[in-house]
Protein backbone atom coordinates (compact mmCIF):
# COMPACT_ATOMS: atom_id res chain seq x y z
CA UNK A 1 0.00 0.00 0.00
CA UNK A 2 1.46 3.37 -1.19
CA UNK A 3 2.48 5.85 1.71
CA UNK A 4 1.04 8.96 -0.03
CA UNK A 5 -2.22 7.79 -0.38
CA UNK A 6 -2.77 7.12 3.58
CA UNK A 7 -1.40 10.57 3.87
CA UNK A 8 -3.76 12.20 1.83
CA UNK A 9 -6.95 10.60 3.93
CA UNK A 10 -5.33 11.08 7.97
CA UNK A 11 -8.14 13.39 8.78
CA UNK A 12 -10.89 11.37 7.68
CA UNK A 13 -9.02 8.27 9.10
CA UNK A 14 -7.50 9.84 12.44
CA UNK A 15 -10.40 12.66 12.61
CA UNK A 16 -13.86 11.54 11.17
CA UNK A 17 -13.47 14.96 9.27
CA UNK A 18 -16.20 14.57 6.55
CA UNK A 19 -18.03 17.49 4.71
CA UNK A 20 -21.43 19.59 4.99
CA UNK A 21 -23.05 21.09 2.01
CA UNK A 22 -23.59 24.50 2.09
CA UNK A 23 -26.98 24.21 0.10
CA UNK A 24 -28.59 21.65 1.78
CA UNK A 25 -27.47 21.17 4.56
CA UNK A 26 -26.57 17.09 4.58
CA UNK A 27 -23.51 15.92 6.45
CA UNK A 28 -21.07 14.03 4.05
CA UNK A 29 -18.65 11.49 4.79
CA UNK A 30 -15.87 10.26 3.48
CA UNK A 31 -15.82 13.73 1.62
CA UNK A 32 -16.60 14.20 -1.63
CA UNK A 33 -16.84 17.22 -2.87
CA UNK A 34 -20.11 16.96 -4.91
CA UNK A 35 -23.16 16.52 -3.01
CA UNK A 36 -24.86 13.18 -3.65
CA UNK A 37 -28.20 14.88 -2.53
CA UNK A 38 -28.59 18.12 -4.57
CA UNK A 39 -25.42 17.60 -6.74
CA UNK A 40 -24.05 21.25 -5.23
CA UNK A 41 -20.01 21.91 -4.56
CA UNK A 42 -19.88 20.70 -1.14
CA UNK A 43 -16.54 21.43 0.35
CA UNK A 44 -16.90 22.96 3.85
CA UNK A 45 -15.62 20.53 5.91
CA UNK A 46 -17.26 19.14 9.03
CA UNK A 47 -16.20 17.21 12.41
CA UNK A 48 -18.12 14.29 13.10
CA UNK A 49 -18.76 13.57 16.83
CA UNK A 50 -17.83 9.47 16.01
CA UNK A 51 -20.73 8.60 17.71
CA UNK A 52 -23.66 6.08 15.86
CA UNK A 53 -25.27 2.36 15.82
CA UNK A 54 -24.66 -0.18 14.14
CA UNK A 55 -27.08 -1.19 10.57
CA UNK A 56 -25.69 -4.37 10.15
CA UNK A 57 -22.38 -6.76 10.73
CA UNK A 58 -20.45 -9.39 9.93
CA UNK A 59 -17.37 -11.28 10.87
CA UNK A 60 -14.93 -12.16 8.37
CA UNK A 61 -13.08 -15.50 8.83
CA UNK A 62 -11.39 -15.74 5.34
CA UNK A 63 -9.41 -12.05 5.34
CA UNK A 64 -8.31 -10.19 2.32
CA UNK A 65 -4.43 -10.65 2.15
CA UNK A 66 -2.60 -8.14 4.98
CA UNK A 67 -5.57 -8.55 7.29
CA UNK A 68 -4.61 -12.33 8.01
CA UNK A 69 -3.11 -11.67 11.36
CA UNK A 70 -6.97 -9.94 12.83
CA UNK A 71 -9.18 -13.41 11.43
CA UNK A 72 -11.63 -13.58 12.68
CA UNK A 73 -12.81 -9.89 13.33
CA UNK A 74 -16.21 -8.31 12.96
CA UNK A 75 -17.07 -5.27 10.43
CA UNK A 76 -19.95 -3.06 10.61
CA UNK A 77 -21.80 -0.42 8.76
CA UNK A 78 -22.23 2.15 11.22
CA UNK A 79 -25.30 4.59 11.19
CA UNK A 80 -23.68 7.87 12.47
CA UNK A 81 -25.54 10.43 14.26
CA UNK A 82 -25.45 12.85 11.64
CA UNK A 83 -27.00 10.97 9.15
CA UNK A 84 -24.16 9.29 6.66
CA UNK A 85 -22.78 5.75 7.18
CA UNK A 86 -19.62 4.51 7.48
CA UNK A 87 -18.16 0.99 7.01
CA UNK A 88 -15.87 0.13 9.74
CA UNK A 89 -14.30 -2.61 11.86
CA UNK A 90 -15.39 -2.77 15.49
CA UNK A 91 -13.09 -3.35 18.24
CA UNK A 92 -12.70 -4.19 22.24
CA UNK A 93 -16.10 -6.09 21.67
CA UNK A 94 -16.68 -9.69 21.69
CA UNK A 95 -17.73 -11.38 18.43
CA UNK A 96 -20.53 -13.00 19.69
CA UNK A 97 -22.43 -9.74 21.44
CA UNK A 98 -22.77 -7.86 18.23
CA UNK A 99 -26.31 -6.66 17.65
CA UNK A 100 -27.93 -4.37 14.64
CA UNK A 101 -28.71 -1.03 16.61
CA UNK A 102 -25.74 -1.66 19.27
CA UNK A 103 -24.60 2.24 19.96
CA UNK A 104 -20.86 2.59 18.99
CA UNK A 105 -18.12 5.33 19.33
CA UNK A 106 -15.07 5.89 16.82
CA UNK A 107 -12.02 5.35 18.29
CA UNK A 108 -8.37 4.91 15.90
CA UNK A 109 -6.46 1.64 15.99
CA UNK A 110 -3.83 0.23 14.11
CA UNK A 111 -6.41 -0.92 10.59
CA UNK A 112 -2.58 -3.18 8.95
CA UNK A 113 0.54 -3.92 9.01
CA UNK A 114 2.74 -3.71 5.69
CA UNK A 115 4.72 -6.76 6.03
CA UNK A 116 6.90 -6.20 3.16
CA UNK A 117 7.90 -2.77 4.29
CA UNK A 118 6.82 -2.87 7.61
CA UNK A 119 4.73 -0.11 7.76
CA UNK A 120 1.99 0.37 10.20
CA UNK A 121 -1.24 1.65 8.78
CA UNK A 122 -3.93 3.52 11.39
CA UNK A 123 -7.39 4.46 10.68
CA UNK A 124 -10.97 4.39 12.80
CA UNK A 125 -12.39 1.74 14.22
CA UNK A 126 -15.80 1.21 16.33
CA UNK A 127 -15.94 0.42 19.67
CA UNK A 128 -19.45 -0.25 21.50
CA UNK A 129 -20.67 2.59 24.10
CA UNK A 130 -21.31 0.68 27.32
CA UNK A 131 -24.37 2.36 29.08
CA UNK A 132 -23.68 2.59 33.25
CA UNK A 133 -25.68 -0.24 33.79
CA UNK A 134 -24.31 -2.62 31.20
CA UNK A 135 -21.13 -1.70 32.51
CA UNK A 136 -21.89 -2.43 36.51
CA UNK A 137 -23.13 -5.94 34.74
CA UNK A 138 -20.07 -6.77 33.32
CA UNK A 139 -18.29 -5.74 36.53
CA UNK A 140 -20.70 -8.07 38.82
CA UNK B 1 -29.88 1.72 -34.76
CA UNK B 2 -29.87 -1.94 -36.78
CA UNK B 3 -31.26 -5.51 -34.66
CA UNK B 4 -28.80 -7.56 -33.49
CA UNK B 5 -29.21 -11.12 -33.63
CA UNK B 6 -26.48 -13.56 -31.58
CA UNK B 7 -25.26 -16.10 -34.29
CA UNK B 8 -22.83 -17.75 -32.53
CA UNK B 9 -21.98 -19.12 -29.00
CA UNK B 10 -19.35 -20.54 -27.68
CA UNK B 11 -18.01 -21.86 -24.32
CA UNK B 12 -15.52 -23.67 -21.97
CA UNK B 13 -15.70 -25.66 -18.52
CA UNK B 14 -15.10 -23.82 -15.87
CA UNK B 15 -12.85 -25.53 -13.58
CA UNK B 16 -9.33 -25.14 -12.02
CA UNK B 17 -7.79 -25.75 -15.34
CA UNK B 18 -4.01 -25.71 -14.57
CA UNK B 19 -3.02 -26.48 -18.02
CA UNK B 20 -4.83 -23.89 -20.02
CA UNK B 21 -4.07 -20.30 -19.72
CA UNK B 22 -5.63 -16.85 -20.13
CA UNK B 23 -5.17 -16.82 -24.03
CA UNK B 24 -5.97 -19.98 -24.37
CA UNK B 25 -8.88 -20.47 -22.62
CA UNK B 26 -10.47 -17.22 -24.57
CA UNK B 27 -9.02 -18.59 -27.87
CA UNK B 28 -11.39 -21.85 -27.11
CA UNK B 29 -14.49 -19.32 -26.63
CA UNK B 30 -14.10 -17.32 -29.39
CA UNK B 31 -13.05 -19.86 -31.93
CA UNK B 32 -15.98 -22.51 -30.63
CA UNK B 33 -18.23 -19.19 -30.60
CA UNK B 34 -17.10 -18.22 -34.65
CA UNK B 35 -17.32 -22.31 -35.51
CA UNK B 36 -21.15 -22.18 -34.34
CA UNK B 37 -21.55 -19.13 -36.25
CA UNK B 38 -20.37 -20.52 -39.32
CA UNK B 39 -17.84 -17.71 -39.30
CA UNK B 40 -13.94 -17.49 -39.65
CA UNK B 41 -13.56 -13.42 -39.26
CA UNK B 42 -14.96 -10.72 -37.49
CA UNK B 43 -14.91 -7.17 -37.78
CA UNK B 44 -14.33 -6.36 -34.38
CA UNK B 45 -13.58 -8.08 -31.11
CA UNK B 46 -14.46 -7.31 -27.48
CA UNK B 47 -13.21 -8.63 -24.17
CA UNK B 48 -14.73 -8.43 -20.88
CA UNK B 49 -12.44 -9.23 -18.05
CA UNK B 50 -12.04 -8.22 -14.29
CA UNK B 51 -8.81 -9.32 -12.94
CA UNK B 52 -5.87 -10.51 -15.70
CA UNK B 53 -3.73 -7.32 -14.49
CA UNK B 54 -3.82 -8.22 -10.81
CA UNK B 55 -4.37 -12.12 -11.15
CA UNK B 56 -1.96 -12.55 -14.36
CA UNK B 57 0.30 -9.67 -14.86
CA UNK B 58 -1.32 -9.16 -18.61
CA UNK B 59 -2.93 -5.94 -19.58
CA UNK B 60 -3.74 -5.25 -23.24
CA UNK B 61 -5.34 -8.58 -22.92
CA UNK B 62 -7.68 -7.49 -26.29
CA UNK B 63 -5.09 -7.88 -28.76
CA UNK B 64 -3.55 -10.55 -27.13
CA UNK B 65 -6.27 -12.78 -27.75
CA UNK B 66 -7.29 -11.37 -31.24
CA UNK B 67 -3.72 -12.05 -32.32
CA UNK B 68 -4.04 -15.58 -30.68
CA UNK B 69 -7.13 -16.76 -32.80
CA UNK B 70 -5.70 -16.08 -36.17
CA UNK B 71 -7.34 -12.23 -36.11
CA UNK B 72 -4.21 -10.15 -35.95
CA UNK B 73 -4.90 -6.60 -37.32
CA UNK B 74 -8.58 -6.80 -36.12
CA UNK B 75 -9.63 -3.81 -34.51
CA UNK B 76 -10.14 -5.04 -30.21
CA UNK B 77 -10.42 -3.94 -26.64
CA UNK B 78 -10.73 -5.08 -23.02
CA UNK B 79 -14.05 -3.60 -20.99
CA UNK B 80 -14.04 -3.84 -17.50
CA UNK B 81 -16.81 -3.24 -15.21
CA UNK B 82 -15.90 -6.07 -12.32
CA UNK B 83 -17.63 -8.78 -12.03
CA UNK B 84 -20.21 -6.95 -14.80
CA UNK B 85 -17.66 -6.98 -17.34
CA UNK B 86 -18.69 -9.69 -19.65
CA UNK B 87 -21.77 -8.04 -20.29
CA UNK B 88 -20.14 -4.54 -20.66
CA UNK B 89 -17.64 -5.92 -23.11
CA UNK B 90 -21.49 -7.39 -24.89
CA UNK B 91 -23.02 -3.96 -24.56
CA UNK B 92 -20.00 -2.39 -26.16
CA UNK B 93 -20.40 -5.07 -29.40
CA UNK B 94 -23.80 -4.07 -29.60
CA UNK B 95 -23.88 -0.83 -29.81
CA UNK B 96 -20.41 -1.03 -32.19
CA UNK B 97 -22.65 -3.16 -34.89
CA UNK B 98 -25.70 -1.71 -34.31
CA UNK B 99 -24.38 1.90 -35.07
CA UNK B 100 -22.81 0.22 -38.77
CA UNK B 101 -19.05 0.85 -37.47
CA UNK B 102 -18.93 -3.05 -37.25
CA UNK B 103 -20.74 -5.78 -39.74
CA UNK B 104 -19.29 -8.65 -37.19
CA UNK B 105 -18.19 -8.67 -33.60
CA UNK B 106 -16.78 -11.31 -31.26
CA UNK B 107 -17.61 -10.82 -27.54
CA UNK B 108 -15.49 -12.74 -25.29
CA UNK B 109 -15.64 -12.83 -21.66
CA UNK B 110 -12.69 -14.84 -19.71
CA UNK B 111 -11.03 -14.97 -16.31
CA UNK B 112 -7.96 -17.31 -14.64
CA UNK B 113 -8.02 -16.85 -11.34
CA UNK B 114 -6.28 -20.29 -10.09
CA UNK B 115 -3.03 -19.55 -10.30
CA UNK B 116 -2.85 -17.25 -7.08
CA UNK B 117 -3.23 -18.05 -3.49
CA UNK B 118 -6.50 -17.83 -1.78
CA UNK B 119 -5.87 -14.37 0.26
CA UNK B 120 -4.61 -12.90 -2.91
CA UNK B 121 -7.72 -14.02 -5.13
CA UNK B 122 -9.88 -12.47 -2.01
CA UNK B 123 -8.31 -9.53 -2.12
CA UNK B 124 -8.04 -9.02 -5.72
CA UNK B 125 -12.08 -9.52 -6.13
CA UNK B 126 -11.93 -6.76 -3.27
CA UNK B 127 -11.09 -4.34 -5.59
CA UNK B 128 -14.70 -3.96 -7.17
CA UNK B 129 -15.28 -2.32 -3.48
CA UNK B 130 -14.84 0.71 -3.06
CA UNK B 131 -10.84 0.87 -2.21
CA UNK B 132 -10.40 3.60 0.20
CA UNK B 133 -13.49 3.42 2.47
CA UNK B 134 -14.47 -0.28 2.22
CA UNK B 135 -11.56 -2.68 1.42
CA UNK B 136 -9.32 -0.71 3.71
CA UNK B 137 -11.22 -1.15 6.52
CA UNK B 138 -10.23 -4.92 5.89
CA UNK B 139 -13.54 -6.02 3.66
CA UNK B 140 -13.49 -8.91 1.73
CA UNK B 141 -16.49 -8.73 -1.45
CA UNK B 142 -18.42 -11.56 0.29
CA UNK B 143 -17.81 -9.39 3.79
CA UNK B 144 -20.02 -6.58 2.13
CA UNK B 145 -22.80 -8.87 0.70
CA UNK B 146 -22.88 -10.05 3.97
CA UNK B 147 -23.62 -6.76 5.54
CA UNK B 148 -26.48 -6.74 3.30
CA UNK B 149 -27.78 -10.37 3.86
CA UNK B 150 -27.84 -9.14 7.38
CA UNK B 151 -29.75 -5.92 7.33
CA UNK B 152 -31.96 -7.46 5.18
CA UNK B 153 -32.56 -10.71 7.25
CA UNK B 154 -32.99 -8.51 10.09
CA UNK B 155 -35.69 -6.47 8.11
CA UNK B 156 -37.57 -8.22 6.60
CA UNK B 157 -37.62 -11.37 9.11
CA UNK B 158 -36.43 -13.81 6.95
CA UNK B 159 -34.34 -17.06 8.59
CA UNK B 160 -31.10 -17.90 7.04
CA UNK B 161 -32.48 -21.21 5.73
CA UNK B 162 -35.10 -19.11 3.67
CA UNK B 163 -32.32 -18.50 1.44
CA UNK B 164 -31.52 -22.27 0.63
CA UNK B 165 -34.07 -23.02 -2.66
CA UNK B 166 -31.39 -20.48 -4.57
CA UNK B 167 -28.60 -22.62 -3.98
CA UNK B 168 -30.43 -26.16 -3.89
CA UNK B 169 -32.08 -25.04 -7.49
CA UNK B 170 -28.54 -24.09 -8.75
CA UNK B 171 -26.71 -27.10 -8.20
CA UNK B 172 -29.24 -29.30 -9.29
CA UNK B 173 -29.43 -27.47 -12.53
CA UNK B 174 -25.61 -27.56 -12.63
CA UNK B 175 -25.52 -31.73 -12.58
CA UNK B 176 -26.86 -31.53 -16.00
CA UNK B 177 -24.29 -28.73 -17.23
CA UNK B 178 -21.25 -30.23 -18.63
CA UNK B 179 -19.91 -26.74 -18.86
CA UNK B 180 -20.51 -26.16 -15.10
CA UNK B 181 -17.88 -25.87 -11.85
CA UNK B 182 -19.86 -28.03 -9.44
CA UNK B 183 -21.60 -31.27 -10.37
CA UNK B 184 -22.97 -31.91 -6.66
CA UNK B 185 -26.79 -31.79 -6.03
CA UNK B 186 -27.16 -30.53 -2.03
CA UNK B 187 -29.70 -30.41 0.42
CA UNK B 188 -31.37 -27.92 2.91
CA UNK B 189 -29.13 -29.41 5.71
CA UNK B 190 -25.94 -29.62 3.48
CA UNK B 191 -27.01 -26.18 3.08
CA UNK B 192 -27.16 -25.10 6.66
CA UNK B 193 -24.10 -27.19 7.50
CA UNK B 194 -22.01 -25.47 4.92
CA UNK B 195 -18.59 -23.97 6.67
CA UNK B 196 -19.12 -20.08 7.63
CA UNK B 197 -17.40 -17.60 5.25
CA UNK B 198 -18.61 -14.60 6.83
CA UNK B 199 -21.51 -14.90 8.62
CA UNK B 200 -24.84 -15.17 8.09
CA UNK B 201 -22.88 -16.25 4.58
CA UNK B 202 -21.91 -19.71 4.23
CA UNK B 203 -19.76 -21.55 1.78
CA UNK B 204 -23.33 -22.68 0.23
CA UNK B 205 -24.72 -19.15 0.18
CA UNK B 206 -21.05 -17.90 -2.03
CA UNK B 207 -20.36 -18.54 -6.17
CA UNK B 208 -17.34 -20.61 -7.06
CA UNK B 209 -14.37 -18.97 -8.56
CA UNK B 210 -12.63 -20.90 -11.82
CA UNK B 211 -11.34 -20.44 -14.65
CA UNK B 212 -13.43 -19.69 -17.38
CA UNK B 213 -14.47 -18.30 -20.61
CA UNK B 214 -17.29 -17.85 -23.07
CA UNK B 215 -18.20 -16.29 -26.70
CA UNK B 216 -20.87 -14.55 -28.72
CA UNK B 217 -20.63 -13.86 -32.37
CA UNK B 218 -23.24 -10.48 -33.13
CA UNK B 219 -24.23 -9.32 -36.40
CA UNK B 220 -26.97 -7.52 -37.62
CA UNK B 221 -29.98 -9.21 -37.70
CA UNK B 222 -30.86 -8.34 -41.38
CA UNK B 223 -27.40 -10.77 -42.00
CA UNK B 224 -28.67 -13.56 -40.80
CA UNK B 225 -30.20 -16.53 -43.40
CA UNK B 226 -32.30 -19.21 -41.73
CA UNK B 227 -30.65 -22.46 -41.03
CA UNK B 228 -33.26 -24.17 -39.05
CA UNK B 229 -32.38 -23.15 -35.99
CA UNK B 230 -34.52 -20.19 -34.27
CA UNK B 231 -32.64 -17.12 -34.98
CA UNK B 232 -32.28 -14.87 -30.89
CA UNK B 233 -32.47 -11.23 -30.97
CA UNK B 234 -31.37 -8.85 -28.83
CA UNK B 235 -34.42 -7.33 -27.86
CA UNK B 236 -32.98 -5.14 -24.54
CA UNK B 237 -29.56 -3.95 -23.52
CA UNK B 238 -29.26 -1.33 -20.83
CA UNK B 239 -26.81 -0.40 -18.11
CA UNK B 240 -26.97 1.87 -15.00
CA UNK B 241 -24.75 2.75 -11.97
CA UNK B 242 -24.70 3.14 -8.51
CA UNK B 243 -22.25 3.92 -5.56
CA UNK B 244 -19.84 1.79 -5.15
CA UNK B 245 -19.68 1.57 -2.00
CA UNK B 246 -22.70 -0.20 -0.03
CA UNK B 247 -22.50 2.81 2.49
CA UNK B 248 -23.17 5.38 -0.04
CA UNK B 249 -26.11 4.08 -0.97
CA UNK B 250 -29.81 5.62 -0.42
CA UNK B 251 -31.05 2.47 0.72
CA UNK B 252 -28.48 -0.84 0.97
CA UNK B 253 -31.46 -3.35 0.22
CA UNK B 254 -32.40 -1.90 -3.23
CA UNK B 255 -30.97 -2.34 -6.29
CA UNK B 256 -31.41 0.68 -8.29
CA UNK B 257 -29.36 -0.08 -10.51
CA UNK B 258 -31.09 -2.95 -11.53
CA UNK B 259 -34.23 -1.44 -11.47
CA UNK B 260 -33.18 1.37 -13.89
CA UNK B 261 -31.57 -0.91 -16.56
CA UNK B 262 -34.45 -3.33 -16.20
CA UNK B 263 -36.73 -0.96 -16.50
CA UNK B 264 -34.99 0.52 -19.62
CA UNK B 265 -34.59 -3.37 -21.33
CA UNK B 266 -38.20 -3.89 -20.96
CA UNK B 267 -38.94 -0.60 -22.30
CA UNK B 268 -36.73 -2.09 -25.64
CA UNK B 269 -38.25 -5.33 -26.01
CA UNK B 270 -41.88 -4.06 -25.34
CA UNK B 271 -42.28 -6.39 -22.67
CA UNK B 272 -42.59 -6.97 -18.27
CA UNK B 273 -41.46 -8.91 -15.74
CA UNK B 274 -44.91 -11.28 -17.14
CA UNK B 275 -43.41 -12.31 -19.87
CA UNK B 276 -40.01 -13.28 -19.25
CA UNK B 277 -39.51 -17.08 -18.95
CA UNK B 278 -36.52 -17.35 -18.25
CA UNK B 279 -34.11 -15.44 -16.04
CA UNK B 280 -30.61 -15.59 -15.58
CA UNK B 281 -29.63 -13.62 -12.62
CA UNK B 282 -26.68 -12.64 -10.90
CA UNK B 283 -26.91 -15.18 -7.80
CA UNK B 284 -23.05 -14.47 -6.33
CA UNK B 285 -24.43 -14.56 -3.27
CA UNK B 286 -28.11 -15.77 -2.30
CA UNK B 287 -28.85 -12.34 -0.96
CA UNK B 288 -28.19 -11.05 -4.31
CA UNK B 289 -30.75 -13.65 -6.05
CA UNK B 290 -33.48 -12.15 -4.00
CA UNK B 291 -32.48 -8.40 -4.66
CA UNK B 292 -32.34 -9.22 -8.14
CA UNK B 293 -35.95 -10.73 -8.25
CA UNK B 294 -37.43 -7.81 -6.68
CA UNK B 295 -35.75 -4.97 -7.94
CA UNK B 296 -36.84 -5.92 -11.52
CA UNK B 297 -40.29 -7.15 -10.47
CA UNK B 298 -40.53 -10.36 -9.87
CA UNK B 299 -40.64 -10.14 -6.27
CA UNK B 300 -42.55 -7.20 -3.68
CA UNK B 301 -39.62 -5.68 -2.06
CA UNK B 302 -38.48 -8.07 0.94
CA UNK B 303 -40.22 -11.04 -1.12
CA UNK B 304 -37.70 -12.35 -3.11
CA UNK B 305 -37.13 -15.57 -0.70
CA UNK B 306 -40.68 -16.47 -0.90
CA UNK B 307 -40.77 -17.35 -5.14
CA UNK B 308 -37.99 -19.86 -3.96
CA UNK B 309 -39.90 -21.28 -0.98
CA UNK B 310 -43.18 -21.85 -3.37
CA UNK B 311 -41.18 -23.59 -5.58
CA UNK B 312 -40.99 -21.14 -8.57
CA UNK B 313 -37.68 -20.83 -9.38
CA UNK B 314 -36.85 -24.13 -11.07
CA UNK B 315 -36.82 -24.94 -15.13
CA UNK B 316 -40.79 -25.60 -14.70
CA UNK B 317 -41.76 -22.48 -12.36
CA UNK B 318 -42.72 -19.53 -12.94
CA UNK B 319 -39.50 -17.74 -12.58
CA UNK B 320 -36.86 -20.47 -13.94
CA UNK B 321 -33.57 -18.67 -12.59
CA UNK B 322 -29.81 -19.92 -12.70
CA UNK B 323 -31.25 -22.95 -15.20
CA UNK B 324 -28.00 -24.32 -16.24
CA UNK B 325 -26.78 -23.17 -12.46
CA UNK B 326 -26.32 -19.94 -12.12
CA UNK B 327 -23.19 -18.27 -10.82
CA UNK B 328 -23.50 -20.47 -7.67
CA UNK B 329 -23.17 -23.78 -9.67
CA UNK B 330 -22.07 -23.07 -13.17
CA UNK B 331 -19.38 -21.24 -11.56
CA UNK B 332 -18.21 -17.52 -11.77
CA UNK B 333 -15.24 -16.80 -13.03
CA UNK B 334 -15.99 -13.13 -12.56
CA UNK B 335 -15.34 -11.72 -15.91
CA UNK B 336 -16.59 -14.29 -17.60
CA UNK B 337 -19.62 -14.59 -16.28
CA UNK B 338 -22.20 -12.17 -18.03
CA UNK B 339 -21.32 -13.79 -21.31
CA UNK B 340 -21.77 -17.48 -19.77
CA UNK B 341 -25.33 -15.67 -18.91
CA UNK B 342 -25.89 -15.11 -22.50
CA UNK B 343 -24.47 -18.04 -24.07
CA UNK B 344 -27.47 -20.13 -21.40
CA UNK B 345 -29.93 -17.83 -22.72
CA UNK B 346 -29.50 -18.45 -26.27
CA UNK B 347 -29.31 -22.38 -25.73
CA UNK B 348 -32.50 -21.71 -23.77
CA UNK B 349 -34.52 -20.35 -26.65
CA UNK B 350 -33.05 -22.21 -29.15
CA UNK B 351 -33.96 -25.02 -27.41
CA UNK B 352 -30.61 -26.71 -26.63
CA UNK B 353 -30.37 -26.70 -23.01
CA UNK B 354 -31.47 -30.46 -22.59
CA UNK B 355 -32.29 -31.63 -18.91
CA UNK B 356 -32.99 -28.22 -18.08
CA UNK B 357 -34.56 -27.04 -20.90
CA UNK B 358 -37.30 -24.57 -19.40
CA UNK B 359 -40.69 -26.27 -21.31
CA UNK B 360 -42.98 -24.74 -23.84
CA UNK B 361 -40.70 -23.31 -26.79
CA UNK B 362 -39.78 -19.95 -24.36
CA UNK B 363 -39.19 -17.04 -26.86
CA UNK B 364 -38.16 -14.15 -24.13
CA UNK B 365 -34.79 -14.57 -21.54
CA UNK B 366 -33.37 -12.19 -19.84
CA UNK B 367 -29.76 -12.07 -18.17
CA UNK B 368 -28.33 -9.59 -15.45
CA UNK B 369 -24.77 -9.41 -14.81
CA UNK B 370 -24.22 -7.11 -11.64
CA UNK B 371 -20.32 -5.45 -11.02
CA UNK B 372 -19.55 -4.82 -7.62
CA UNK B 373 -21.93 -5.23 -4.97
CA UNK B 374 -24.34 -3.32 -7.10
CA UNK B 375 -22.58 -0.37 -8.69
CA UNK B 376 -22.64 -1.77 -12.53
CA UNK B 377 -25.65 -3.59 -13.44
CA UNK B 378 -26.46 -4.98 -16.65
CA UNK B 379 -29.84 -6.31 -18.13
CA UNK B 380 -30.56 -7.64 -21.33
CA UNK B 381 -33.28 -9.44 -23.00
CA UNK B 382 -32.99 -12.01 -25.96
CA UNK B 383 -35.90 -12.86 -28.29
CA UNK B 384 -36.24 -16.24 -30.16
CA UNK B 385 -37.23 -15.41 -33.80
ZN1 LIG C 1 -26.50 19.32 -0.96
Amino acid sequence: MEISRHWRLQQQRYGLVGEVCPHCDIKIFPPRDVCPNCAGEAKTLFQFSGRGEVYSYTTIYEPPEGFEGNAPYTVAIVKLEEGPMVTAQLTDVDNNRVSIGMPVEMVTRKLREDGKRGMLIYGYKFRPVWSHQSANQLAA
Amino acid sequence: MRKIAILGIGQTAIAEQWDKSLRVLAGEAVLAALADAGRDRADGLFVGNMLSGLLNRQENLAALVTDWVGLRGTEAVKVEAACGSGAAALRAGLMAVAAGEMDSAVVVGVEKMTDTAGAQTTAALATAADADWEAAQGLSFVAINALVMRRYMHEYGWQHADFAPFSINAHANALHNPYARLHDPITPQDYQRARMVADPINLLDASPIGDGAAALVLVPAEHVRRNGRPAVHVAGSAAATDSLAVHDRRDPLWLSAAYDSARKAYGQAGAGPGDIQIFELHDAFSIMAALSLEACGFAARGQGPRLGLDGEIGPGGRVPIATRGGLKARGHPVGATGVYQIVEIVQQLRGEAGATQVPGQPRLGMAQNIGGSGATILTHILKAN
